[in-house]
């Protein structure tokens, strides 16, 4: 089943493609995250160009995350309020992604930083939220009550100016804290190709502290925003988005994201959490490896 | 005297009238690139005309070589920089064929001397690249082996020894493979006719290669109508996922 790419310009198994849409839309559904993370360097390892892996799988992710803020916000799982501080953030960042992109395109250091960006992020997430899980998980064996979260929010956060009121996330905290969030994963979309929803969803647990009712769908909610606007960015600016390789992205997630959300709902949220913290790790670690390996290319060939 | 000059000057005419002539072919002027394609078997074909009914020469010999447009690129090499593999000298070259095919009757070095070879372009090593850096020759040439290489394992670049069948000193035909990957635009198949290490007959005829159907639709949309194009992938995406949650919805009722 080959199908011809026209813009990655190469011919394709259509299978194997909507088979990494759908396992992509399982892990989309089940942790809301976007599952950018993965996307992008398994379609590198396939072939495709990385500038075109990178602008496709913009779309995939707005499409995997529309049925997640659907199901989320018709149980007043998303805060809306929260979300548009978010978004807001996410526009103004994804503007300067595309600046920093091109600046290291022009240096030749695109891949090593976004390699760099990759392991320092994964990591350090993957690890904070493997403590987590192991930690209420062993609490729950032994009988405890889970570890109640001492703080809130981060003590950084109380010290930021003009606080406002998020009912939803239940939190009065500063409008500036999830803007930078935002902004931050903003940049991480157009450099990386990722929805930043691994890096949200724990940043919004651990560092602003939100009510964890609302965190998932406010996460997809700006996800959708920001990934669309990037969709937007690369097909006007790089012109890298493939119609075709999106669509046979989305086929498989769309429907691998609601297999996804059913799969959730049979899980114990604890366990859910170890289980992405052991793929957001082994993602970081085997990132780690592929920095220090001799690459089996050591030329690369760039168009001027 | 005046007769002898004559005969002189005119020398070089009559003898182009002796020498052989090239009648070449390609089984395909136009390669269309549509949703199934994985690539094409291009054949080179045609005659050697010899003046006069002269004898074929044993001696003859054919290569034939498909090219496809010339680009600047830029070569970056991997060095590894405190444990890490980092992009670290790079050159400029200016004219790097894209796709560059050669197929010939015996071995290349074999049948021309390498003058020809440089003036002709036969031979994957005789290829003008035309570094632009104007840094020292020994650094240049290090940068283009690592370019051939990449491109030789691409399948973009490809030598034959034996890819060209004469039949009875004046029939020849050769098959070249196109791969899927390759770009669009100008092709040009040029045919040679080799005698004592020498071309003493060329022909090209070119090739277009290009996509078509709903590939050249969607191509073009994303290279003209940029914003369309991309507003058509968000909506694409927002009814798809829309699509699929009310579909699930309505099967779990």
């Amino acid at each position: 089943m080959d199908l011809y790419l026209p813009i990655a310009g190469l011919s394709v198994n259509m299978l194997v493609i909507i088979g990494l849409g759908g396992l992509v839309g399982v892990l989309s559904g089940m942790f809301g995250v976007g599952g950018g993370f993965l996307t992008t360097p398994l379609m590198i390892f396939y072939g495709i160009p990385p500038a075109v892996a990178v602008a496709s799988s913009a779309p995939q992710i707005t499409g995997a995350s529309v049925s997640g803020v659907l199901a989320h916000g018709s149980r007043d799982g998303v805060d809306y309020h929260m979300g548009a501080v978010l978004v807001a953030g996410g526009a103004i960042g994804s503007l300067a992604g595309g600046f920093l992109f091109r600046l290291l395109q022009d240096a030749g250091q695109i891949d090593t930083v976004v390699t760099v960006m990759y392991v320092v992020m994964l990591g350090g997430i993957g690890a904070v939220m493997a403590r987590d899980a192991i930690g209420s998980i062993l609490a729950e064996w032994r009988g405890e009550s889970p570890p109640g979260s001492g703080r809130r929010h981060h003590p950084l956060i109380a010290m930021l100016p003009f606080r406002w009121r998020f009912y939803r996330s239940g939190l009065y905290i500063s409008p500036l804290a999830p803007f930078l969030l935002g902004f931050l994963t903003g940049v991480m979309t157009v450099l990386m190709g990722v929805g930043g929803g691994f890096i949200l969803v724990p940043a919004m647990i651990y560092i602003l502290g939100m009510s964890a009712r609302v965190v998932v769908g406010t996460s997809l909610f700006q996800i959708l925003f920001v990934t669309a606007a990037t969709t937007m960015v690369h097909a006007m600016t790089t012109r890298a988005v493939d119609l075709v390789l999106t669509g046979l992205l989305l086929i498989g997630s769309v429907t691998g994201a609601q297999l996804g959300a059913r799969l959730a709902l049979k899980m114990k949220p604890e366990y859910l959490r170890l289980a992405l913290a052991f793929i957001v790790l082994v993602v970081a670690i085997r990132m780690l490896l592929g920095l220090t390996w001799r690459p089996p290319e050591i030329f690369t060939v760039q168009p001027l | 005297m005046k007769r002898f000059l004559l005969l002189l000057l005119l020398a070089p005419l009559l003898v182009s009238a002796e020498s052989p002539r090239l009648v070449p072919d390609v089984s395909q002027r136009k390669i269309e690139i549509i949703y199934s394609f994985t690539g094409a078997e291009l054949l080179l074909f045609g005659a050697i005309l010899y003046p006069g009914g002269r004898v074929p020469s044993d001696d003859a010999q054919i290569a034939v070589v498909v090219k496809g447009p010339s680009e600047p690129v830029l070569v970056r090499e991997k060095r590894k920089i405190a444990g890490m593999w980092i992009n670290a000298d790079s050159a400029d070259f200016r004219s790097v064929p894209s796709f560059y095919a050669l197929a010939s009757s015996k071995p290349i070095n074999k049948i021309v001397d390498g003058r020809t070879a440089v003036i002709y372009e036969l031979g994957i090593d005789n290829l003008q690249l035309s570094p632009a850096s104007g840094g020292d020759p020994a650094a240049d040439r290090h940068f283009e082996e690592g370019l051939i290489d990449l491109k030789r394992r691409g399948g973009y670049y490809s030598e034959t020894d034996s890819g060209v069948e004469i039949s009875e000193g004046v029939l020849y035909r050769a098959r070249i493979a196109i791969p899927a990957r390759v770009p669009v635009g100008h092709y040009t198949a040029e045919t040679f006719l080799i005698e004592k290490g020498r071309v003493i007959a060329a022909a090209t005829r070119d090739i277009e290669i290009h996509k078509s159907g709903m590939e050249a639709f969607v191509a073009r949309a994303a290279d003209r109508h940029s914003f369309v194009y991309g507003l058509t992938a968000v909506l694409l995406s927002l009814a798809l996922g829309w699509a699929a949650s009310t579909a699930f919805k309505r099967l779990r009722d």
